[in-house]
């Protein structure tokens, strides 16, 4: 019931937001967030978006995992 | 997609399953608190990949499977209201209570009991609908709460009258404080839930780590995310170092979705619940503050339902708790099947018996 899908913001009309989720498009609410620009990316939830997506959190966790990688396969 | 299939990937996958295998020594406990991640972990065969000394349980995580029976009855109650558009996600229709489930109600007697994906499709259904009164399920825990509240909240600026919810809502955090204070289970770390924490923040598990010297580490969805977590928790372990960490980092702040909780504690205050199959856990429910309580569908309708005792001889209970394991339950498999379930866990894509089912003991 806790599923969230990563989707990316196309256009902004106050509260609400049109985002594109696997090719698809869908409106969600955005009452929920702050501070959200078109090109971000945002985790949809019940129709809401619960947060932006920190993309320099993203790289750095995929930059261990390369690491961890290099580690064991080196 | 992106921030999907990277944390896919079958070469970090075997890396870190590699990484475990090397740091792993003692016999480890760890519990999967959510719904979610157990169909994750059972999906992409997680269980079968762990060294034999590292054991996952799954917990009650699945906001379907708690419901009790009384609310089931009260959601049908409802549902036979005049001029009623009873609306709720999914799952909630073939949760059985005393009185038999929404979906056999709507099936024989034809009630209005519409599905919807979110609280603002049953919103727009009383814009659409005045001449009748429309009720919502508000089922879920942290991750789907605040997106409740913000609808009632969008109901209440646009002066709806004919909007209302039956709150059976949940938080995560003295659940599992209910879990540690189980001593039988003997539980060394939780992996704990993505999306309620996106809202709840890391620092709503300190107690873990602070008071019962446990592990936590709070996890994102993909087969990679769930294993790293697994990962840091076993280092923990291994290293006696328990604390609370963020693997799901992309997602998860310390401090949570401040904007969001804020909505979500102006439109609700805690209360006790009952979770089924596990008892009253207090403080661990939500209802209306004052300032809402119009939109309380139970007290509108004026609905009494008597509290009715789960007489299901099957061991949701345990298993929600992590005491048992699915297939430890008589009527696992034989009388109880996702095609005709008997218990909660059983109903919900998400529970456990459903998972087991479905994908088998290692996935």
């Amino acid at each position: 019931m806790c599923l969230g899908i990563p989707a990316k913001v196309i256009k902004i009309d106050d509260h609400l937001a049109i985002v594109e989720i696997g090719g698809a498009r869908k409106e969600i609410g955005l009452l929920l967030v702050d501070d959200i620009s078109v090109g971000d990316y945002v985790i949809v939830h019940a129709g809401y978006a619960i947060n932006k997506i920190n993309e320099k959190e993203a790289e750095e966790t995929i930059s261990l995992l390369r690491r961890l990688a290099d580690e064991v396969y080196r | 997609m992106r921030f999907i299939d990277e944390f896919r990937e079958s070469e970090y996958a075997k890396a870190i399953v590699d990484k475990i295998h090397y740091i792993s020594r003692k016999n480890v406990k760890l519990m999967e608190v959510c719904g979610t991640h157990t169909v994750a972990i059972f999906k992409s065969g997680i269980r079968g990949l762990l060294p034999a000394a590292i054991k996952l349980i799954s917990g009650p995580g699945c906001p379907v499977c708690v419901t009790p029976m009384t609310d089931i009855d009260k959601a049908i109650a409802l549902a036979r209201q005049k001029d009623v558009i009873f609306t709720t996600f999914g799952d909630m229709m073939r949760v059985p209570g005393s009185l038999g489930t929404l979906q056999k109600k709507k099936a024989d007697e034809g009630l209005d009991i519409r599905i919807v994906y979110s609280p603002l499709d049953a919103l727009k259904i009383a814009r659409d609908n005045k001449d009748k009164k429309v009720a919502f399920f508000s089922a879920g825990f942290e991750t789907t709460t605040p997106a409740i509240a913000a609808t009632v909240f969008q109901a209440h600026m646009d002066g709806l009258s004919n909007f209302f919810i039956l709150p059976v809502n949940k938080t995560v955090p003295p659940a599992i404080k209910a879990l540690l204070d189980t001593a039988e289970l003997g539980l060394d770390g939780f992996i704990c839930p993505g999306h309620v924490s996106v809202l709840i923040g890391s620092n709503a598990y300190k107690f873990i780590a602070e008071k019962y010297k446990r592990s936590a580490v709070i996890s994102g969805f993909e087969p990679v995310d769930i294993l790293l977590s697994i990962y840091m928790l076993i280092k923990q372990i291994e290293e006696k170092d328990a604390r609370v960490e963020i693997e799901y980092k992309r997602a998860v702040t310390p401090e949570g979705n401040k904007k969001a909780m804020g909505i979500m504690w102006d439109v609700f205050e805690p209360c006790d619940a009952d979770w089924r199959g596990i008892g009253v856990i207090p403080e661990s429910g939500l209802r209306l503050t004052k300032k809402y309580e119009m939109f309380d569908a139970v007290k509108h309708f004026g609905i009494n339902v008597p509290a009715v005792e789960d007489k299901t001889s099957c061991n949701c209970g345990d298993i929600l708790r992590g005491l048992k394991e699915p297939p430890e339950c008589r009527l696992f498999g034989k009388v109880c099947t996702p095609e005709n379930p008997v218990g909660p866990c059983m109903v919900s894509e998400e529970g456990s018996c459903s998972a087991y089912y479905r994908f088998g003991a290692n996935g």
